[in-house]
């Protein structure tokens, strides 16, 4: 499954990098701390956060992630999304909660 | 007792996050043009480019707390100073026990690097300096305190890597020496909102990351002298010292 598909069948709004979204989804990861994702994620994994800073995207290209799903209709910043665009790792928005958007995506994926 | 301008939250070059421009030698002028007295230096997780500052400073008659802005665990920033370069390496063996083993790609995040005088580079660092620490707030607390360093949480009150953002509230069991707040906050209101006692002290400082940055945003201090034990005093009202709320 695509990043394109995630986001056309769980309605997530494309705010930026759309020329990821066609990257292949490995699986998900969900934290709010940076070292966290830095330590666990892995490749392919879209990551779900209410995070909105640019290191969100640095730290999203250093683990080569597919995306960034913000949740609670946070905005990402103006650098979130420059960086975002020039990284081609998509930025997607919910106004689902961390908890609804983890288990839909779960059920989609079917990746643990 | 004398009035003295300090910032006391200034990152150098070593920070990825911070200009090129932040050399010794830039920071230390810029400084004067400011007509600061006294300058802190915290750059995130290291300590290694204080003592050029130091250097540099002196020849001016500028003034430099030595220090470090750590990331907790729980990616809080706190702000530590130490009242001498040994004590100051003795606090760096800790943030290199503590730091996780992960790379610096400066392309995403920036150069590490620590500059002599001449802006000569003379150590690259390796590890990430943004990551967090393998220990928490109370932990590094404790640690600054044993070295008898001084430990206040950097810009509680800011939307990310705060107190306030990350456990959303000012614990009152937290045995900080003071509070650092963003420009935006007026102390009384933020002492209130956070049910802090009346007397807690507050400062601000810039937390510069480009040299025109420096200085933006200061703190007064009312002491006799610009030495460190001074700086103690003053954050605990003692002999007369006392930080001069704005």
């Amino acid at each position: 499954m695509n990043v394109k598909e995630i986001a056309e069948q769980l309605n997530l709004k494309v705010v930026s990098g759309s020329s990821g979204l066609s990257n292949e989804i490995t699986g998900g990861y969900t934290s709010d701390l940076m070292s966290d994702v830095i330590a666990h994620a892995d490749h392919g994994n879209i990551w779900i956060t209410l995070q909105t800073h640019k290191n969100v995207m640095a730290i999203a290209s250093l683990k080569d992630l597919s995306a960034v799903i913000i949740v609670n209709n946070q905005q990402p910043e103006d650098d979130m999304v420059s960086q975002s665009n020039e990284e081609g790792i998509p930025v997607l928005v919910t106004n689902e909660s961390t908890f609804a958007i983890n288990g839909k995506i779960f059920n989609l994926i079917n990746i643990a | 007792m004398n009035v003295y301008k300090a910032d006391l939250h200034i990152h150098t070059i070593l920070s990825p996050c911070a200009s090129l421009e932040m050399s010794p030698k830039n920071i230390v002028q810029r400084a004067l043009e400011q007509n600061l007295d006294i300058i802190g230096i915290t750059d995130h997780n290291s300590t290694l480019q204080c003592e050029i500052v130091i250097k540099e400073a002196l020849k001016e008659g500028l003034k430099v707390y030595p220090g470090v802005e750590v990331t907790t665990k729980e990616e809080i920033h706190c702000l530590a100073y130490f009242s001498s370069l040994n004590d100051l390496s003795e606090f760096q063996t800790y943030l290199d026990q503590y730091m996780p083993n992960i790379k610096n790609d400066p392309k995403l995040f920036g150069y590490q690097v620590v500059v002599d005088e001449n802006e000569n580079i003379v150590y690259e660092e390796d590890k990430l300096l943004i990551s967090a620490l393998q220990i928490g707030i109370d932990k590094v607390e404790q640690l600054v305190h044993e070295l008898n360093g001084i430990f206040i949480p950097a810009h509680v009150n800011k939307s990310k890597n705060s107190l306030i953002s990350q456990l959303g509230f000012v614990p009152s069991t937290l045995k900080a020496d003071a509070f650092e707040i963003t420009k935006q906050t007026d102390n009384q209101s933020f002492i209130s909102q956070n049910r802090l006692k009346s007397d807690t002290v507050i400062l601000r400082n810039s937390d510069a990351h480009m040299l025109e940055q420096i200085g933006e945003n200061v703190t007064f201090l009312s002491m006799e002298s610009v030495e460190f034990s001074e700086f103690s005093l003053a954050l605990n009202s003692l002999s007369g010292r006392k930080v001069i709320l704005q």
